[in-house]
């Protein structure tokens, strides 16, 4: 009776140890057979799939999502000497000589890697297996270059026209992914002389926030639940499906399109974590995402492509999204080994 | 049963406001802790309580060892001197507190608060919020408190200090009419001189961390240890006067003393047992002389030294006065016998 | 027993709460900030050195501290009129008005965010300073509000006997009262916005960095520890500076225990007048975003609710879960921070002659809001990775981490009021029979309910609103309801905005009924 208030702390104490044991047995323990999942934010799949992954190989997913694709890449390599799981989804291109160079993954040739285009096989060691891929290309609000009787741009040099003046705006490279690819596409374009673009850019009246959701959501004129008044935007070639996929009820024609002169690829990769305690389980599950049934999940859940060719695709992405038939590209090695001296340099042309 | 204490000590730092003090209690006594502010009494009410630990000494009761023992498992009772009641219960709910620390069930209780009431007179005040009461009501209330657990022991702190002026006298009287009703052995401490000889059996006398004096009331009274002590206790003229054989000879008599041999004996006198008349044994001149509700007191220079007394009239300053003195009421500072 | 029973209670309940911070802040952050500091194995600390010559990070430096300050200032200026009159008027909507004000407080950056651009407010130090007044006016229409309802009028009433006038009496007798108070208030607004990091990234937009930011980028982007840990020891000594300031200007306070005066309604036309200019500015602020907010979730005929419980493409839950899952992470936050709050609160009001070691354990369990969700987050991941302590990947983590970030506003909250308690009513009750947990629950937990249930309802609040940690921590598919606006603001299309912003709508008035319930509920008298 005297003693009630210290029994209700030791018990929450004991709770507390309780809870992380069992959450820890049911992470090491074999018995279960569960693999785990390392990823970022804007993974997802459908349950159904899961399940049918599971009903295949008798290996249960565990889901860790750890923010961005930057910070959850991260946080694999700290901890690459006890993993937090078995499979890592979701480093893109952009990253992928960062995850390499850490060591973070363990060789695994994936069953089906061969039906996948080489363009999009940037690892040649395979440790890191390509599983979908996407666009970042500038999106223009169609309607309100309708209304001011403008042609809408195409390419990268008519952005810096004084027509256009005041209508773009991009997100931070330092911050967002999407920012980033397309300083990549730029640099592509340009060459070296890829910074002199920006500066004409910026005279145009170029407008840069942190994020995609403020750019899109917040600043882009072509957006449903936006309130911008910007536009053009950097997005996604899929943006203009998910545009018609989300609305209630979804129009005839897509209210945006993506320029497919403006776009930079993207390629999303998985791999098996070296140290995995689960590496079969591991590599059932990349085996698992270059099958049909995964693959053809995707484009809805994540709005990417899939890698493999042939996918079929729902019919929002066949009738209101365009893949780039040339989009820019540059190899891993020479964003991973620029990308850093690309954000000091736009920083400094941009921002100050 | 019996409260001892012995050698009690309690330092702060380097401070020490209690100083090896001994005391006893014995059956329904009530013994008063006496001493101005800063003497160490608070400190000891509260060693013997268990609150502060003593830093050597021990404390028992009955000859049971309570120096470690925790304050709820002495069963002693305390009423501090600005009573502490609890603001969030009600009058019942705080005379029933420590029947309810002690598991009593909630029927009894309220019956047992309910006498407390009666035996305190607030009855019909249970439910009262207790900052709405009056500083005599909050008194009452708190020592219904204190006593309704029947503590083996009751402490009061200064138990009247807070109470207004007026009212001190009749409350006074209402807590010594209670204290001797419940029989319940008490130990008080106070600065307050009407509070101590107006209920205790037994009067201690505290000064700087020491005790100085102890014994009956009105051994204490009349026979100080010492001067300092008598001052404390009002005596404002002190006359050095020859002792011999068991007799001190005073300017108006002698008067019989158990102190030994030949020698001298400072007698002392409240200014009430001295009075300007015409026939007194002992005259000056006026000094200085103030008026005091329906008396004067006055300060008379004389061939003894400065006395102060009680006047009907109020003498000019100047003037020439006769002083005449209550030998009964002298007051002999006797040294405490050695080896007591 | 009898001897050492309550040494070993009360040093328990030092020893569980200081436990829970060093294992799961201390550790974590000085594991991630060692190795940043760390270069094959001896300490370097070239990277402080490095910040303080970087003429771009001194300038973050010299921003963080400026915008703090002014935001402080306008918070300030914003609450305190409000303040006033809610503490000095009765009257209908009090609480309603309350529970407004407390609501941006947990409301996630993202979602404010696009309230205000939708104003056309970001992209500016004006935008980042209204923000900061909008999160932050809660915090000190409360902590004020407290002290200012437990102020004494016969002392105001005794200056304008003495001939002062009202401004006077407001200055030489209120406002030296209120003083502590406002000190404290403005600390921890000061606090917050000087560690602030969406706010700062959403509607300051690129040009504009605090040490939060920078930390956020060198760490989560760059994998830059060194320069992180460097930029982490700078706002780690600033924020320490602050609350030291902070602490000897309101050491000597003490709280009364008193219930608040009971206050006049505004029955005179002055006084309405005054009521409403008080509340206009306060309400105005908060109500234009929370309202446009509101009127946005309704957009396309409310079509944002009508998909609450289905699970949307990409989710592993429906909007309800999300709201379900947030409710029971807010609960077992609650439970956490407000048991260990009042525990180490308890040990630290104890009369004792340690008052070094109180002092220490004091600044210590506010350290948490002067470090980076992204260092504590990573900082997990680097020292929970051995079994039994395999957190990682646990539930727990999260409510952990929340409980982590309520912790301070429990202690803060209880501290003073325990400290107000006179020690003989707890003497008192010892002697009339009461053991230390007997003198606790029937002295010192009446007078501190109140307390705790504000503060319990703080901490829900911030439970329910957290998303920096909640992102940052690896987890297991826990959904909360502000991560689940985030998921469906970053993808295009006019449904994810609508539920979105109905979401966002659900959480705000979940806050607020959490907000009316923690300050109805504690109007309760206790009873024995």
């Amino acid at each position: 009776m005297s003693r009630r208030t210290l029994v209700v702390l030791l018990t929450a104490a004991a709770a507390l140890a309780l809870g992380a044991c069992g959450s820890s047995n049911s992470s090491g323990g074999s018995a279960t057979k569960t693999v785990t999942l390392v990823t970022h934010d804007s993974f997802a799949i459908s349950k159904p799939v899961m399940r049918a992954f599971t009903r295949q190989t008798g290996w249960k997913v565990r889901i860790l999502k750890n923010g961005d694709a930057g910070v959850a890449l991260n946080q694999v390599i700290l901890t690459k000497n006890a993993p937090l799981g078995d499979v890592m989804f979701g480093v893109d291109n952009t990253f992928l000589t960062r995850a390499l160079s850490e060591n973070v993954f363990a060789r695994y040739r994936a069953a089906g890697i061969e039906a996948i285009p080489r363009a999009l096989r940037l690892d040649p060691t395979n440790h890191a297996t390509p599983i979908d891929f996407g666009d970042v290309c500038v999106n223009a609000d169609r309607k309100y270059f309708s209304e001011h009787h403008l042609e809408i741009p195409k390419t990268l040099d008519d952005l810096t026209q004084s027509q256009y003046r005041d209508l773009l705006v991009v997100e931070n490279p330092a911050t967002s992914s999407p920012g980033l690819a397309f300083v990549a596409a730029t640099v592509a374009r340009f060459g070296t002389a890829w910074p002199q673009y920006w500066d004409r850019l910026r005279a145009n009246g170029v407008k840069a926030v942190d994020g995609w959701e403020q750019a899109y959501n917040g600043e882009f004129s072509g957006a449903g639940g936006g309130k911008g008044d910007r536009p053009l935007v950097v997005s996604y070639a899929s943006s203009p499906p998910a545009e018609v996929y989300f609305a209630d009820p979804p129009p005839t024609t897509a209210p945006t399109v993506s320029l497919d002169d403006t776009c930079f690829r993207q390629v999303e990769f998985a791999g098996v974590l070296r140290g995995a305690a689960h590496p079969d389980g591991a590599r059932a599950l990349v085996d698992f995402m270059l099958t049909r049934r995964f693959q053809s999940d995707m484009p809805l859940q994540m709005f990417v492509n899939p890698a493999v060719p042939g996918t079929p695709l729902p019919a929002v992405f066949t009738k209101f999204a365009t893949i780039p038939a040339d989009p820019f590209t540059l190899s891993p090695a020479r964003i991973g080994h620029d990308r850093a001296g690309w954000i000091d340099e736009w920083t400094a042309r941009v921002l100050r | 049963m019996t409260l001892t204490v012995t050698n009690a000590t309690v330092r702060y730092g380097t401070t020490v406001a209690v100083d090896a003090a001994n005391l006893t209690l014995e059956g329904a006594e009530i013994v008063a802790v006496l001493g101005p502010s800063g003497s160490g009494k608070t400190s000891l009410l509260r060693a013997i309580a268990g609150l502060e630990p003593l830093t050597s000494g021990t404390v028992t009761w009955g000859g049971e060892d309570l120096t470690r023992v925790a304050p709820h498992q002495r069963n002693f009772g305390l009423m501090f001197q600005d009573h502490a009641l609890f603001s969030h219960h009600d009058v019942l709910d705080n005379v029933a507190f420590g029947l309810r620390m002690r598991g009593v069930e909630r029927g009894e209780r309220q019956r047992r608060a309910q006498d407390m009431l009666e035996l305190v007179g607030l009855v019909g005040f249970d439910h009262r919020r207790v900052d709405h009461l009056s500083g005599g009501e909050r008194q009452r209330v708190a020592l219904a408190r204190a006593l309704a657990p029947s503590p083996r022991l009751l402490m009061l702190d200064e138990p009247l200090a807070s109470v207004d002026r007026e009212r001190r006298d009749q409350l006074a009287r209402e807590l010594h009419r209670i204290l001797r009703a419940n029989g319940t052995p008490t130990l008080l401490v106070t600065h307050d001189l009407d509070e101590a000889f107006g209920f205790a059996d037994t009067i201690v006398i505290l000064d700087r961390g020491r005790i100085v004096q102890t014994g009956p009331t009105r051994a204490v009274w009349r026979r100080p240890h010492t001067l300092a002590i008598a001052r404390f206790l009002g005596v404002s003229s002190d006359i050095a006067c020859p002792r011999a054989s068991g007799l001190v000879t005073t300017p108006w008599g002698s008067v019989t003393t158990d102190a030994p041999g030949t020698g001298t004996t400072i007698v002392g006198f409240r200014p009430t047992d001295l009075r300007v008349n015409a026939g007194g044994a002992v005259t000056g001149r006026v000094v200085a002389t103030w008026f005091r509700r329906d008396h004067f007191v006055v300060d008379v220079e004389t061939a003894v030294g400065r006395l102060t007394a009680h006047s009907s009239n109020p003498e000019p300053v100047g003037s020439a006065v006769a002083l005449a003195a209550d030998l009964e009421a002298a007051v002999l500072v006797e040294p405490a016998p050695t080896g007591a | 027993m009898r001897a050492f029973g309550p040494r070993v209670a009360r040093g328990l309940l030092v020893a569980v709460p200081l436990g829970f911070l060093a294992i799961f802040f201390l550790w974590p952050v000085g594991a991630i900030l060692g190795r940043g500091l760390r270069t094959g194995g001896s300490l370097d600390l070239r990277s402080l050195a490095e910040v303080w010559r970087d003429p771009s990070l001194r300038h973050v430096l010299w921003f963080t501290v400026v915008q703090a300050v002014l935001s402080t200032i306008a918070t300030l200026a914003v609450a305190l009129p409000a303040t006033a009159v809610l503490s000095r008027f009765q009257f209908r909507g009090r609480g309603l008005v309350i529970a407004l004000l407390t609501m941006p407080f947990v409301l996630p950056t993202v979602v404010v965010g696009t309230a205000f651009r939708s104003l056309g407010l970001s992209g500016s130090l004006t935008a980042i300073i209204t923000a900061h007044v909008f999160f932050n006016v809660a915090i000190a229409v409360r902590v004020v509000g407290e002290a200012w309802r437990a102020l004494d009028p016969a002392e105001e009433d005794a200056a304008q006997s003495l001939g002062a006038g009202p401004i006077l009496t407001f200055t030489a007798v209120t406002l030296p009262a209120l003083r502590p108070a406002i000190v404290a208030a403005s600390s921890i607004v000061f606090l917050f916005c000087f560690t602030s990091f969406g706010v700062i990234l959403i509607l300051g937009g690129p040009r504009f960095a605090t040490i939060e930011t920078e930390i956020y980028r060198q760490t989560a982007q760059l994998l830059d520890l060194h320069t992180a840990a460097a930029l982490s020891i700078v706002q780690l000594v600033a924020v320490v500076a602050a609350l030291l300031v902070a602490g000897a200007m309101t050491s000597r306070v003490r709280t009364s225990t008193r219930l608040p005066v009971r206050r006049p309604p505004p029955t005179s036309r002055r006084s309405q007048l005054l009521l409403a200019l008080g509340l206009l500015p306060a309400t105005v602020l908060v109500t234009v975003p929370l309202g446009d907010l509101v009127i946005r979730s309704l957009a396309n005929g409310a079509a944002g609710y009508s998909h609450l419980t289905s699970t949307p493409i990409g989710a592993p839950g429906s909007p309800l879960q999300a709201i379900a899952t947030s409710i029971k992470v807010a609960c077992v936050a609650t439970v956490i921070a407000v048991a260990l709050g009042l525990a180490l609160a308890h040990a630290l009001t104890r009369p004792g002659r340690r008052v070094g070691i109180a002092r220490v354990a004091e600044l210590l369990v506010l350290l948490p809001l002067g470090v980076s969700a992204v260092t504590v987050g990573f900082g997990f991941l680097i020292v929970f990775d051995t079994p039994p302590l395999d957190l990682r990947t646990s539930w727990w983590i999260i409510p952990i981490a929340h409980a982590l970030v309520a912790l301070p506003f429990v202690v803060r909250t209880t501290v003073p009021v325990l400290r107000a308690i006179d020690p003989r009513q707890r003497e008192t009750a010892a002697m009339l029979g009461a053991g230390p947990a007997q003198v606790w629950r029937t002295v010192d937990l009446p007078i501190v309910a109140h307390a705790a249930k504000v503060a319990a309802g703080f901490a829900a609040a911030i439970s329910l609103g957290e998303f920096g940690a909640t992102l940052f921590i690896v987890r297991p598919e826990t959904t909360t309801v502000p991560v689940a606006i985030y998921r469906f603001l970053s993808r295009p299309g006019v449904t994810n905005v609508d539920q979105a912003m109905a979401l966002a709508t659900i959480l705000m008035v979940l806050t607020g009924v959490v907000a009316v319930v923690a300050e109805r509920g504690s109007r309760i008298e206790a009873r024995s």
